[in-house]
């Protein structure tokens, strides 16, 4: 290619498409994140301000109210709850999906049955599996648990993500460096250790990724099993049945901000990781 | 071809005996490497039985059971699917009328046409999103960048993101301000929240990402050569699209649209926050009737939207093969 190429209609006609469709991808950014910008500004929305523009001043009382006790119930506890369980979900997603992976590089009995169920997770609604699994342990007498039940199914639904993505990490891995470790002699759980560890750290992050961020925002499929204390999404929905009030906002955009550090934070660990890796 | 015998492999010398059962050997070596498969899948599968499998099957069981009031015996009854089909809402069981369909099956109806009409949107307004990204953006760093931005909303919480359209659609909300100012309206409109409207665009704003992604992969996968032959051939865009892009892509339109399918059957909240709970959807249904603690026609409702999903599923995957994606 010449280092200046002329103005032709054909790249004329190029640019201008190329040009309506970043115009386009504009507008949907608009579309996605509109509501939520709007929700963050109001959240600062002045002490007689309501839920809707005009801002009356700014000020950051509706956050003082969402710390003090009494408005919204535990919502402290509810938080602290919900990020211990995603934690326990994220730590068990990288486990179970790495373990899964490495099975399914082999051929295995079972192995498409296993295959199904792992992505059945991923289609059944979360109200079907709090509805089963609620009326059961009622029927046998177990009271739910958000570190029990809703942990369960909370595992059900970031395990086929987990696992996706750690399939397609084993689909990219070069068996042959494992296959040098083993000729050398070292036995299996230094292959995984020296060898394969390392190779797949990146992937493992990606998987806890998904695990926690899902099971911190999850909501259906904890409503019938968190038991006797919400989490924060069940605070949330609950304070939704009283009078609107800014706080909503106030307690959205903070939850938000939250989710989106640990975005940045799980992308940050992962790209270092990946660097490291090559 | 003739294939060469198991105890001779053909090199570029020529063919060279190898001692016999070397290569029965090395395939059992690589077979047997790696940790025992059985310890690597018991723990999920054990995990996914208690939770996902027993679950299901409880489902199945307790339609079958009768409802005391407060809980549920082992007494097997059909009585609940003839209530499905047939009963008009539980608090007036006498209002009963054989010939208009239930008002739960109703329920299940406008829950599927609800599904129908956000799944066309989502297709709709996400696949340019999908295509500009795969075709139109050449670096993979800023492709990269602009699928995470579009993916993001997806790892925060969509109660919030329901909570979030409050102040756009309310009475005196960020849409009805823009369209008094440029003059469409002349007073507020009050059809925006709480109605059909919010809800259908609500859903499309929470669930529009979940079919970006898949169709994003598909069409990455494209061989540009593939394009680059067809426009030497003087293909004109629109063939292109129709004879390559479109049946290549199709994979990755079947699978997104089987998320938003599944995921928007079984939708309660958004229902509640955006439609005041004005309407019900099927999973609304579910949670009255265990909140009234009547399981088994809980149950009996949670089968039904099970099978309608199935059915949902098993076309689309009739109409595409998706095989090829996984």
């Amino acid at each position: 290619m010449a280092a200046k190429r002329r103005w032709t209609p054909e790249r004329r006609r190029k640019a201008f498409v190329k040009g309506g469709y970043s115009v386009y991808y504009a507008i949907f950014l608009v579309f996605i994140y509109g509501p939520m910008i709007a929700m963050f500004v109001l959240s600062f929305q002045g002490r007689r301000g309501g839920t809707s523009f005009p801002m009356r001043g700014v000020s950051l009382y509706w956050y003082e109210k969402l710390i003090e006790p009494s408005t919204v119930g535990d919502l402290q506890g509810a938080m602290g709850r919900s990020i211990m369980l995603a934690l326990i979900v994220m730590v068990i997603t990288a486990l179970f999906s790495t373990m899964l992976a490495m099975a399914f590089r082999k051929r295995f009995f079972g192995a498409g049955v296993l295959f199904y169920t792992v992505m059945a997770g991923l289609m059944v609604p979360g109200i079907l599996l709090s509805l089963g699994l609620a009326s059961l342990m009622k029927q046998v007498g177990i009271p739910p648990n958000w570190w029990s039940s809703a942990l369960g199914v909370h595992v059900v639904w970031t395990l086929p993500f987990g696992f996706l993505v750690m399939m397609a990490v084993f689909n990219r891995f070069d068996s042959s460096l494992e296959e040098a470790a083993r000729d050398m002699g070292a036995s299996e759980w230094t292959v995984f250790k020296e060898v394969t560890l390392p190779l797949i750290t990146p992937g493992i992050v990606a998987a806890g990724l998904f695990g926690f961020t899902l099971s911190y925002d999850e909501f259906a499929r904890t409503t019938l099993l968190a038991g006797e204390f919400n989490t924060l999404p069940l605070d949330i929905n609950a304070s939704m049945t009283q009078r609107i009030r800014p706080t909503l906002f106030a307690l959205g955009t903070a939850s938000t901000v939250f989710s989106l550090l640990m975005i940045g934070l799980f992308l940050g660990i992962y790209t270092i990781l990946y660097r490291r890796s090559r | 071809m003739q294939q060469p015998a198991p105890t001779q492999h053909s090199g570029l010398i020529g063919i060279q005996p190898v001692p016999s059962g070397a290569i029965e050997a090395a395939r059992k070596i690589r077979r047997e490497a790696g940790f025992p498969v059985g310890w690597l899948i018991t723990p999920a599968a054990l995990w996914l039985l208690i939770f996902l499998v027993v679950p299901l099957l409880s489902i199945i069981t307790f339609s079958f059971w009768t409802s005391t009031g407060s809980g549920m015996t082992p007494d097997l009854t059909l009585q609940y699917y003839g209530d499905y089909f047939y009963n008009e809402g539980f608090f007036e069981a006498e209002h009963r009328n054989y010939l208009k369909p239930s008002v739960f099956i109703r329920t299940l109806g406008s829950t599927f046409y609800f599904t129908i009409v956000v799944m066309a949107l989502c297709l709709l307004l996400g696949y340019p999103i999908a295509y500009f990204l795969a075709m139109q953006v050449q670096s993979f760093k800023w492709q990269l960048a602009l699928f995470l931005v579009c993916m993001v909303p997806f790892w925060t919480s969509y109660l919030i993101r329901a909570v979030a359209w409050m102040p756009m659609l309310g009475r005196r909300g960020l849409l009805n301000k823009f369209l008094l100012s440029i003059d469409v309206i002349d007073k507020p409109v009050t059809f925006l929240l709480y109605s059909e409207f919010s809800y259908t665009m609500a859903l499309v704003q929470l669930y529009v990402v979940l079919c970006v992604g898949p169709i994003f992969f598909s069409l990455a996968k494209i061989d540009n050569a593939i394009l680059e032959a067809a426009r030497d051939m003087g293909a004109t865009p629109l063939q292109i699209f129709r004879e390559i892009i479109g049946p290549l892509s199709l994979p990755g339109v079947a699978i997104g649209m089987i998320f938003i399918f599944v995921m928007i059957m079984g939708e309660f909240a958004t229902a509640v926050v955006v439609y005041g709970g004005k309407t019900s959807t099927t999973g609304t249904v579910i949670l009255n009737y265990y909140a009234i603690a009547n399981y088994p026609f809980a149950a009996v409702n949670a089968l039904m939207l099970m099978l309608s999903m199935m059915i949902g599923v098993v076309i689309i995957l009739k109409l595409v093969d998706i095989r090829k994606e996984l």
